[in-house]
């Protein structure tokens, strides 16, 4: 019990600081690496939850993907990164003014939480088919529901994906002019014909 | 002290919640830090939904959790591939900038 509760501290405290971390750097580069370190601590959280399916997809899907993803468009972009701090205090008093109000209000609801008796499903509740069997995995729960009960958005979120992927790729997608490309197509329907051309040439007569 | 309650996770998703809005406040200039805010802020959202999903043994909240997480994987892949193509156009990616469409 101490144990969890204080690997509970170590990462909420790291996720924080981590948090803090994204926003203030004065480097992009640094920002990413810092979210990374986020997403680890978030996936740690989920695994103290009990949700380990999600802590992996965190793992493999953030850290994997769109950190990368961001780290490749952070380096690959030649922006003016000093520029882009300029009134960079300008903002924090009405940011931290804004922020901290609805930190209050979030940490009010949430301080004030309770479960009330009828919340928690007991046996035979019209939630008991989503609740998790204590002998089966998180991965396995997550599963069996996933292509059952939720099997149309599942397919949607798929379709999510889909789209996006083809959207970026045709977004970024450009030809640029003069640049010799080999075309294969046109190279292959040649004929001989066309490329050779026989002339009789008059002696002394030139073409 | 020592007993992990859902208010815990609440107070932990919402200190990042705030820091994701915070964060969008601060970097107004910077759109990809406006970016990494809002994946922040969506990571605070995740927290919530698998706390909840755990603290009252109902699966669906960490079903959702994962398409929010879909979700948020797509709107960053567009997110930047929106921003290469206007820094291809424009050679700047300053939000104060990006106002052409404005009437």
């Amino acid at each position: 019990m101490i144990i969890s509760a204080l690997a509970f501290y170590l990462f909420a405290t790291l996720i924080v600081a981590s948090g803090v971390m994204v926003i203030v750097s004065r480097n992009p580069v640094h920002s990413v690496l810092f979210l990374i370190l986020a997403f680890f601590n978030g996936a740690g959280l989920f695994i103290l939850l009990g949700a380990e399916f999600l802590a992996m997809i965190l793992v493999v899907v953030y850290v994997g993907a769109v950190a990368v993803l961001f780290l490749f468009v952070v380096m690959m972009l030649d922006i003016n990164f000093v520029k882009l701090r300029e009134g960079f205090l300008n903002y924090l008093p009405v940011g931290g003014l804004i922020g901290l109000i609805l930190l209050i209000e979030l940490l009010m609801v949430a301080g004030g939480w309770a479960f009330s008796a009828q919340a928690v499903p007991g046996p035979g509740a019209p939630l008991s088919a989503l609740a998790p069997d204590p002998g089966v995995s998180n991965t396995l729960a997550i599963g069996k529901l996933i292509y059952t009960h939720y099997f149309y958005l599942f397919q949607a979120a798929g379709l999510v994906l889909l789209v996006a992927m083809i959207g970026a790729i045709t977004l970024t997608l450009r030809t640029r002019k003069g640049v010799r490309k080999q075309n294969i197509a046109h190279q292959v329907s040649v004929n001989a014909k066309d490329r050779i051309e026989l002339k009789k040439v008059k002696i002394r007569g030139g073409v | 002290m020592f007993e992990i309650t859902l208010s815990h996770y609440l107070s932990v998703a919402a200190i990042l919640f705030a820091l994701g809005v915070f964060g969008i406040f601060l970097n107004r200039k910077n759109v990809i830090v406006i970016l990494m805010s809002v994946e922040l802020m969506l990571l605070a959202v995740n927290i919530n939904m698998v706390a909840f999903s755990s603290f009252l043994h109902d699966l669906s909240g960490q079903i959702f959790a994962m398409f929010i997480l879909t979700v948020a994987a797509a709107e960053a892949a567009i997110g930047l591939a929106i921003m290469i193509v206007y820094f291809r156009n424009r050679g700047t990616i300053e939000v104060e900038d990006i106002n052409v469409m404005k009437g």
